[in-house]
């Protein structure tokens, strides 16, 4: 694999609301190398969208470290830095119905960032540049000159894409990115991120809870529950060999596009009460190579010998 | 669900447009369909292709820039497009047909408790006294799967997760009985634990409150979970509905064949996905011929003059696509629609059989 472009260590997010605080995310670490799609999967409320916004500064990390490109980006930093990180890593974010300006046109919305940091020449290159990230995203020109609320959720969704697009960032954070949009806009969007990804190297923090793409799309995968993460592995070896009883209730829910099989489905429900975690403390394990879980000396055996 | 059933709702011809600035654009196009008691109905397709705006029309929930230009919605023996008022709607709004959106938070007052959000539509609805309302919507929760409604029954919305949220918007629309109930996306928003939870938590309703279901959304996984027929939309028209293995297994129209070929459950990795090329048409302009013409590589020439009829495959199977006529040539469809077939046990030859 390539070198190391986002670097999470140790993090903590704790929130603070009068003389309550809550800690939505637990001593997460993971790595994302250049040019991978790494996926974050988990139940709703698990702490990925804070992850997400971590990274890009707006909530402060509580604890631990990032680091993207070999520098540090968490804790106080300079400004150059600051407008580096935001020119290079974008974020998608979850609800595209709270996240556009409804009084701008679409024009002006896809633009925002380019004014910001003057990334044009001329007006017709940044008519060029709008436009191009319309199309990219299946949307017509036509569309520029219209406001959000004349669209629909999915194109809605599309609009955000192009506006990140527009800014031809490094690293993207795609939340939900394609939840809200029809098959084969879908594909379309996941073609388009994936081109992104070999011609310019770009790489992702990929954050859906459609596991039939996160399986299509992402390089390797971590699981999320509350806040910390369970299990994390290449993709496809996730799949066939899952280890954490979370892990393996999040497969089981997941629906197929296939009517007799959903007929026969089986839910594992998954209780978090079933650990015996009093003296045998858990821990991050490599329980394979490449193939972490969190798991305590007890279950690392048995997670071990389950698939020898 | 069977066609021997009556209708519920029967929508013909139906026709919405919007007034954006000085133009009109034409959402719903000519629509027809049939809702029978007790089924569950998917409604799949393009983004865009008029899928909320059509069962908005069941509610009188449009904006005030679009307006029903033609057809008729038929319930209960009265004609829904005569309602005018909001006053009329109050009937059925909420009533007998009710509508859970995607984003709960767009149908919970962020402001008002919980519990005072249920009796409110209780009381509205059924006139009934507090007491009695407090009681049903206490039940209403505990069905839904709320932990504890007495202690939960003062929460504010911020207080419970998505999730919860989602299954307070449902209560609320349960609250009155309603005989449709219109779920536009009800899960995007969740993830798959909490949606295979909505999901059965939907279908346990239905069997408990003799309700029908119309069901939106774009993961072909929960149709295949939840539906018992699926009507697939482009471009402001159904092109094709069937029974829910029927659109899996054998398929007919060229739209639902890219639909099914842009799963990425029959894709190869690193390789791209199925995309359907272009865009869909601009609803400005009139449409000529099949919608679908231009992106689809199966197109006739008579697609791009005349628009098809419905072809009739089964009983309870149409299709509307030119492909379907007697006199088309063979049409061999795409790799993912054929291992569809083999997955579903279904041998037929082409589409060129079927009669009209
Ligand atoms: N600004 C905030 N103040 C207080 N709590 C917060 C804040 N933002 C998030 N949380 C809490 O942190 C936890 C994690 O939330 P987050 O949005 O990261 O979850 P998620 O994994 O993205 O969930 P989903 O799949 O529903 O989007 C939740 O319990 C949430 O209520
Ligand atoms: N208030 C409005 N003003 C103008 N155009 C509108 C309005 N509401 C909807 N439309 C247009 O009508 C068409 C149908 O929209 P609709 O919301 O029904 O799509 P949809 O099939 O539900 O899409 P999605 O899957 O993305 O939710 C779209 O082209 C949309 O842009
Ligand atoms: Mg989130
Ligand atoms: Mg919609």
């Amino acid at each position: 694999m390539s070198k190391t472009i986002l670097s999470v260590k140790n993090l903590d997010v704790t929130f603070k609301n009068g003389r309550e605080s809550f800690t939505a995310v637990k001593n997460v670490s993971f790595d994302v190398y250049e040019g991978e799609s790494f996926a974050l999967v988990g139940e709703s409320g698990s702490g990925k969208t804070t992850i997400g916004r971590t990274i890009i500064r707006i909530n402060p990390a509580s604890a631990g470290e990032i680091a993207f490109d070999g520098r540090k980006i968490s804790g106080v930093i300079d400004k150059e830095l600051d407008t580096y990180i935001i020119r290079n890593i974008q974020m998608i974010f979850q609800d595209p119905m709270a996240s556009l300006n409804e009084r701008a046109t679409i024009d002006y919305i896809v633009s925002e960032g380019l004014y910001n940091f003057n990334l044009f020449k001329d007006e017709a290159e940044r008519r060029e540049k709008v436009f191009k990230a319309l199309n990219d995203v299946g949307l017509l020109e036509e569309h520029a000159e219209r406001y959000p609320h004349e669209f629909s959720g999915g194109q809605r969704q599309r609009i955000c894409i192009a506006r990140v697009l527009a800014m031809q960032p490094k690293f993207i954070i795609a939340d939900e990115p394609i939840s809200a949009l029809d098959v084969s806009i879908r594909a379309q969007v996941l073609n388009l991120l994936r081109d992104l990804k070999q011609e310019r190297g770009l790489s992702y923090l990929f954050i859906a809870h459609d596991l039939t793409v996160v399986r299509y799309f992402a390089d390797r995968i971590a699981v999320i529950h509350q806040g910390q993460l369970k299990e994390l592995a290449a993709t496809e070896e996730l799949f066939a060999r899952p280890l954490h009883p979370y892990t393996k209730s999040l497969l089981s829910a997941v629906p197929m596009p296939d009517p007799d099989v959903e007929k026969d489905k089986k839910l594992i429900v998954y209780d978090p009460t079933m650990h015996e975690y009093e003296t045998d403390k858990p821990s991050w394990r490599e329980i394979f190579p490449g193939h972490f879980a969190l798991a305590n000396e007890k279950e690392a055996a048995e997670y071990a010998a389950a698939y020898r | 669900m069977s066609e021997t059933s009556n209708p519920i709702l029967k929508v013909r011809d139906l026709e919405v447009k919007f007034r954006v600035r000085n133009k009109e654009l034409t959402a719903i196009r000519r629509v027809s369909l049939d809702l029978y008691e007790n089924e569950t109905l998917a409604i799949v397709g393009e983004s865009g292709s008029g899928k909320t705006v059509l069962t908005k029309t069941f509610t009188g929930m449009l904006e005030s820039n679009g307006r029903i230009a033609g057809g008729s919605v038929e319930f209960e023996g009265r004609n829904l497009v005569d309602i005018k008022t909001d006053k009329d709607w109050e009937a059925i709004r909420g009533a007998k047909i009710a509508t859970v959106f995607q984003d709960p938070m767009t149908s919970l007052n962020p402001l008002k408790r919980i519990g005072v959000q249920i009796t409110e539509v209780i009381e509205k609805h059924q006139k009934l006294p507090a007491e009695e309302a407090r009681r049903i919507a206490l039940t209403l929760m505990g069905k839904v799967g709320i932990k504890d409604p007495e202690k939960r029954f003062s929460d504010y919305p911020f207080q419970y997760s998505g999730g919860m949220r989602q299954r307070i918007v449902i209560a609320i629309a349960l609250a009155c009985k309603p005989r449709i109930l219109i779920c536009d996306e009800p899960t995007t928003a969740l993830d798959v634990t909490i949606q295979a939870q909505i999901l059965d938590l939907i279908r346990y309703l239905q069997r408990e409150y003799n309700f029908t279901t119309i069901y939106i959304t774009h993961d072909l996984g929960v149709v295949a979970n939840v539906a018992d027929r699926v009507a697939v939309m482009y471009a402001g028209q159904i092109v094709e509905y069937g029974s829910v293995r029927e659109i899996f297994y054998d398929p007919r129209h060229p739209y639902t064949w890219a639909l099914i070929s842009s799963l990425p459950t029959l894709a190869r990795k690193g390789e791209p996905l199925f995309a359907i090329p272009g865009t869909p048409p601009t609803l400005f302009n009139q449409i000529v011929g099949d919608a679908f013409a231009p992106r689809n590589h199966y197109a006739l020439n008579v697609d791009f003059e005349e628009e098809p009829p419905f072809f009739q495959v089964s009983p309870t199977h149409f299709a509307k696509t030119w492909l379907l006529d007697p006199q088309a040539p063979h049409a061999d469809p795409p790799e993912a629609v054929k291992v569809m077939r083999k997955k579903g046990n279904i041998y037929t030859e082409s589409g060129a059989e079927a009669s009209r």
